[in-house]
């Protein structure tokens, strides 16, 4: 301030200058802090717009029928809406991408943070990165067109031409950096010193990394887990692409529709805003953001709950 | 580590799974194999993004061509081309750009450098990382109910401004988070040179903070950006259009963008769309990706070099 009342008093006008450069320090604070109030106005508009919705969808379907029917066909006048349809088209590709996923994940966040040396972890983490960064549609592409006929002329000749198995294997592999990069962050957290102390046990490198040090970031494994899952359910263009639009409780060689890419079927056509169909979507869309939303609470919690702390 | 004899896990829990194994041979060899298997397992990704890459670019090659990115969709595969689509992406790279980089860089500021420790900034910040684990196509639900719906007659219904605003409030989590990690970084010493001097808080923010956080906020941007030009599932719940045979002329008009394009002819039953003109859109789709990439890592470099 002293450098600034000097060559004010100069000028003799430094009270005015002063007055306008706090008025224009409070309005860029004004303007930053709605900048900030921005994201929360966004959960506000998901929450206003998805309840809304909802609302108007459980005044023609009862909640019942919704939970419990186990037959979907919302895009007819008299349909059945059984969510648990979706719910379990979701649940099935999910559950094959995980069974990819998780133990990829897992072992290459091992490899990046106990074997690779640091210029090789340099180039590899980039490369993994590049996996999270190919749009969906792509993989859906990929599944549709390189993986299920592949898997059609070697192992599963009676693979339906869409399929939750080659849509949840291909949405594993998307979903591989997601849970080895917060494994690895977690697993490169664990202290120097207890891989010293196992290893003047006489443990070997093997020994260290699955009985020490793995044990040691669990917390944020997990949550890298629950991560990876969330990522999963969230998931739309493959599975949109790759696994059909048959709503049923099908096997992982049958088409199933996931929550998802019901929604993408419905809003690729003309639906009339009102209409009862455009209502469902967002009923589907409801459940599907309160199953994210608990998952990353879980992981969010789980993070907090059990971290190990070293001090 | 034991206790009252019994082997304990270092969470204190007995381990009844430690049995020393006294073939050091054996415990070596299954070293090699575990070592084996991490390594695969770091490969599988990359191995798999060698083979789609490959099989993308052999699939889209024989249909690429000039006429390709000048041509409207045609039902005649030979024909078709990507022109709208391209367009309308550019479009929204531009808007998305101008609404979500300004806000998002501005909530950054706000929450590094002015918000004060207190239950509101937390639940700020919460909210923001819960936003980011957001499915998209939640977003697109938002963006049909607010900005086609309940603002339509401002944004024009299924525009391209519905789309931009969409795909902003989708990346802004992402945009936040790395303007706020490249602030933090700054140590503490440049903002009380900068008090020292009779500067106020926004001059030092725009003098100093902002010019020496722009090459990590700039990567974090541009990839989030990136992010924005390949999404599908929440411009498909907003109205892209599938099959435009205009070229969009404003922000209120109607649009086509690549992934939808390419959406479109995988959803054909013909293998001529669904093979062919699919991946040659994805071609170039990915072209763009790396433009815009390269365009991050260019100006990140530049940056580093002045400061």
């Amino acid at each position: 301030m002293t450098v600034e009342a000097k060559r004010g008093a100069r000028s003799g006008e430094w009270r005015q200058e002063s007055r306008a450069r706090h008025f224009r320090e409070r309005t860029i604070k004004v303007v930053l802090t709605g900048c900030a109030y921005a994201s929360v106005l966004t959960t506000f508009g998901i929450v206003f717009v998805l309840i809304f919705e909802t609302i108007d969808f459980f005044r023609q379907v009862s909640i019942v029928e919704f939970l419990t029917a186990t037959r979907w066909s919302a895009s007819f006048a008299d349909g059945d809406f059984g969510v648990m349809v979706l719910v379990y088209g979701t649940l099935l590709t999910t559950l094959i991408a995980i069974s990819v996923a998780l133990p990829v994940g897992l072992l290459a966040a091992v490899f990046l943070s106990e074997y690779a040396s640091i210029r090789l972890r340099r180039w590899l983490k980039p490369a993994l990165e590049i996996l999270a960064g190919v749009p969906t549609i792509v993989y859906g592409f990929f599944a549709l067109t390189f993986v299920t006929p592949l898997l059609q002329s070697t192992i599963f000749p009676n693979l339906q031409i869409f399929n939750a198995l080659s849509a949840g294997l291909v949405m594993g592999v998307m979903i591989i950096p997601t849970v080895a990069s917060v494994s690895e962050d977690s697993i490169y957290a664990v202290p120097r010193s207890l891989r010293e102390g196992a290893y003047a046990l006489g443990a070997t490198k093997r020994e260290v990394a699955t009985r020490v040090v793995v044990p040691a970031a669990l917390s944020g494994i997990v949550a890298s887990f629950i991560l990876g899952i969330s990522r999963a359910v969230g998931e739309t263009m493959i599975v949109a692409v790759a696994a059909g639009q048959l709503a049923q409780f099908g096997g992982p060689f049958e088409s199933v529709q996931t929550m998802t890419a019901y929604i993408v079927q419905v809003a690729s056509g003309d639906t009339a805003r009102g209409t009862l169909t455009y209502s469902t979507i967002f009923a589907v869309g409801t459940t599907l953001f309160l199953m994210t939303l608990i998952l990353n609470i879980i992981s969010y919690w789980f993070v907090r709950r059990f971290r190990e702390t070293y001090e | 580590m034991t206790k009252n004899g019994t082997r304990i896990t270092p969470e204190g829990r007995p381990d009844p799974g430690w049995d020393f194994k006294t073939s050091t041979s054996l415990r070596h060899g299954l070293d090699r194999v575990f070592l084996a298997l991490v390594f695969a397992a770091t490969l599988v990704g990359l191995v798999v993004l060698a083979v789609l890459l490959v099989d993308v670019v052999r699939d889209g090659l024989p249909w690429l061509s000039w006429s390709f990115i000048t041509s409207f969709p045609s039902s005649t595969p030979t024909y078709a081309g990507i022109y709208p689509a391209l367009l309308g992406s550019l479009w929204l790279l531009g808007l998305t750009t101008l609404f979500s980089v300004p806000l998002g860089i501005g909530a950054a500021v706000y929450l590094e450098e002015y918000a004060a420790d207190n239950w509101l900034t937390r639940l700020i910040e919460v909210n923001i990382s819960n936003l980011a684990g957001v499915p998209s196509i939640i977003y697109g639900l938002l963006g049909l109910g607010i900005f086609v719906n309940m603002l339509g007659p401002i944004t024009g219904g299924p525009s391209i401004l519905s789309g931009a605003l969409t795909l902003s409030l989708l990346i802004l989590p992402v945009i936040i988070i790395a303007t706020r990690e490249a602030l933090r970084a700054i140590p503490d010493t440049v903002r009380e040179g900068g008090y020292a001097l009779g500067a106020t808080r926004w001059e030092v923010i725009r003098s100093h903070l902002l010019p020496m956080a722009i090459p990590g906020a700039l990567t974090g941007t541009i990839l989030a950006l990136s992010r924005a030009i390949g999404e599908t599932a929440p411009l498909i719940v907003v109205g892209a259009a599938t099959y435009l045979t205009f070229a969009p002329d404003g922000p209120r008009s109607q649009y086509s963008a690549l992934p939808i394009q390419i959406y479109y002819w995988v959803s054909q039953p013909q293998e001529e769309f669904n093979v062919g003109l699919a991946a040659a859109g994805i071609v170039v789709l990915i072209a763009l990706l790396i433009l815009t990439n390269s365009f991050a890592i260019w100006l990140r470099n530049r940056y580093q070099r002045r400061s």
